[in-house]
């Protein structure tokens, strides 16, 4: 388990878990678990278009995820919000269908690329994603207390003068951010449920923020390594036990509650 | 004679392929726009995604213990609606989170039973007709399914109509009433359950969404009451499906590979289309018709 091809997914793994922990406590905050489904699975497309035309998929996910981000705002302005998330998903996952049709490639790559094959994460990822996750911390934490207060009340947001809109792109664009980071290294299933569940559950069971991001990232790293663990032990798809592990702890969280109150 | 074949390409009625397709596709649309307007009065778009993907899990198991794919899809939407109304979380945040997290499991659950399911059997080519299906690929002994199924969707949500609208617009009154909206909002996602199991098997789990969403969300900014909105959506949702399957037939000899473009694409950017149309400011008595408007339409709240 510790052997030295295994470094390189610890590695990568202990990072994508610590900055998904982060933009999740906004999501969570937020209500918009839509966002964090939709986005890494409509970037999907991107890593299908950059096959297509045989360049390296980070810059096909890098575009369409910002693309994505671009649409659902633009769209968010004029609708509902969980309208302009669908839509903006739906025409994404028409292209990456149309992409993928287009391609003659052999479909366990488009396999790995969703449901993720971290065992074999290679040395030459681990300094994109490495930088990726200091831009997105860095934008996270410069814009701490903006994004706090807009995703608690808008209302006290634009009464404080901080500009809603901007601060929605500022938050889109954190997601399409890690998006871009793990989807190579991870797969899009896994993003989408390091993103919501451990921060979810951190939010249940605690009353401040600066706790319930703590322990969003402690639960993110405990989920992770055990997963890893087990898929390698087991050889069964590392998605299935982060997902579980994800519905099992927010479950405790659930009846801890019910429990203490 | 020449100009039309140009625009319907020959053969194209003849094919029962298409026929299928066409009829399939008008059940799948008209049920998808009358449980899609509700879905986005009510604000819950993700559950009528969340669905269309918990509904894979269903599939990919049916799939492993070698039974009709259509019953993995309809028994764990139903099972999965139901458990989420049954949580009856009513904080709108928590509950979108909520939704995220059983979704998660889900996905979790899918990526094992594909996993053993390309391990026990030959290629994952069956991975990829699950995920992005076609309506092309749907055989036609399951037509018969769709009729009925579409039946019990459009019943689920015509018995409960009044009690439904009025929960999904102003719950409060309901309260007041001293009646549940719990009973109208499980008939609802029994009703949604359904809708997304038909057009998850018709265009794809991944684009029912297109198809429940997008005509909703269209026919709201056009009409002026429930009727006319019910009337926009299922006219613009049976179009695109329609114009979809012509498109995709016409692409056969469409370059680069001529093996013809999928229908979801066509469906989904039709729909798209539609709705930005739906933006383009009317010259005449402007003012006047965004008062009339419905609340629920248009604003971002």
């Amino acid at each position: 388990m510790f052997e030295p091809f295994m470094i390189n997914t610890w590695i990568s793994a202990s990072i994508i878990a610590l900055v998904s922990a982060v933009v999740g406590f906004f999501i969570s905050l937020r209500g918009q678990a839509f966002i964090a489904h939709a986005l890494p699975n409509g970037a999907f497309a991107g890593a299908a278009a950059a096959s297509l035309i045989n360049i390296n998929p980070l810059f096909g996910l890098g575009a369409f995820s910002l693309f994505g981000a671009a649409t659902i705002g633009f769209l968010e302005k004029r609708s509902k919000k969980d309208v302009a998330t669908a839509l903006g998903f739906v025409l994404l996952l028409g292209m990456g269908a149309l992409f993928l049709s287009l391609t003659t490639q052999y479909s366990q790559q488009i396999f790995s690329l969703l449901f993720g094959e971290i065992l074999g994460v290679s040395q030459s990822q681990i300094l994109p994603t490495a930088l990726l996750a200091l831009l997105t911390l860095m934008l996270a934490v410069g814009n701490y207390r903006r994004l706090l207060y807009t995703s608690l009340v808008d209302e006290v947001a634009s009464s404080k003068k901080i500009s809603v809109s901007n601060n929605n792109f500022i938050f889109l664009l954190l997601v399409a951010l890690v998006t871009t980071m793990a989807i190579p290294v991870v797969g899009t299933l896994l993003v989408f449920t390091l993103l919501i569940a451990p921060a979810a559950t951190a939010h249940l069971v605690t009353k401040t923020p600066k706790t319930a991001l703590g322990l969003s990232v402690g639960l993110a790293l405990g989920s992770v390594y055990l997963s890893v663990a087990l898929s390698y032990l087991s050889n069964w798809p590392i998605g299935f036990f982060i997902g579980i592990t994800g519905l099992f702890t927010y479950t405790m969280g659930h009846l801890w509650i019910k429990l203490a109150s | 004679m020449r100009f039309f074949h140009f625009i319907i390409e020959p053969g194209f009625f003849s094919s029962t392929v298409v026929t299928t397709a066409l009829l399939i596709g008008f059940l799948t649309a008209i049920v998808s726009s009358v449980a899609g307007t509700f879905t986005v009065l009510r604000s819950q778009s993700f559950i009528g995604h969340a669905l269309s993907d918990i509904g894979t899990t269903g599939g990919a198991a049916a799939y492993l213990i070698g039974v009709p794919t259509i019953y993995g899809f309809v028994l764990i939407n139903l099972a999965a609606g139901t458990f989420l109304e049954v949580l009856g979380i009513k904080n709108k945040k928590e509950r979108d989170v909520a939704t995220g997290v059983v979704l998660g499991g889900a996905l979790g659950l899918t990526s094992l039973f594909l996993y053993l399911d390309t391990t026990n059997t030959s290629g994952s080519g069956d991975t990829m007709n699950l995920l992005f299906g076609s309506i092309f690929t749907v055989q036609s002994s399951l037509e018969v399914w769709f009729g009925v199924l579409a039946v019990i969707s459009l019943l689920c949500i015509i018995v409960t109509y009044r009690q439904l609208l009025l929960a999904s617009v102003q719950p409060d009154l309901l309260r007041i009433k001293k009646r549940s909206p719990k009973l109208a909002g499980i008939s609802f996602l029994a009703a949604l359950g359904l809708a997304v199991s038909m057009s998850s098997i018709a265009i794809g789990a991944i684009l029912s969404t297109a198809l429940l969403i997008g005509p909703a969300a269209a026919a709201m900014r056009l009409a002026k009451n429930m009727r006319t909105v019910f009337l926009y959506s299922s006219i613009i949702a049976v179009i695109s499906i329609f114009l979809g399957v012509l498109l995709s037939y016409d692409s056969y000899d469409w370059p680069p590979f001529h093996h013809g473009w999928p229908v979801s694409f066509f469906v989904v950017s039709i729909i798209f289309l539609i709705y930005l149309a739906t933006f383009i400011p009317k010259p005449t008595k402007a003012h006047n018709r965004t008062q009339k408007t419905l609340p629920v339409g248009g604003s971002n709240v």
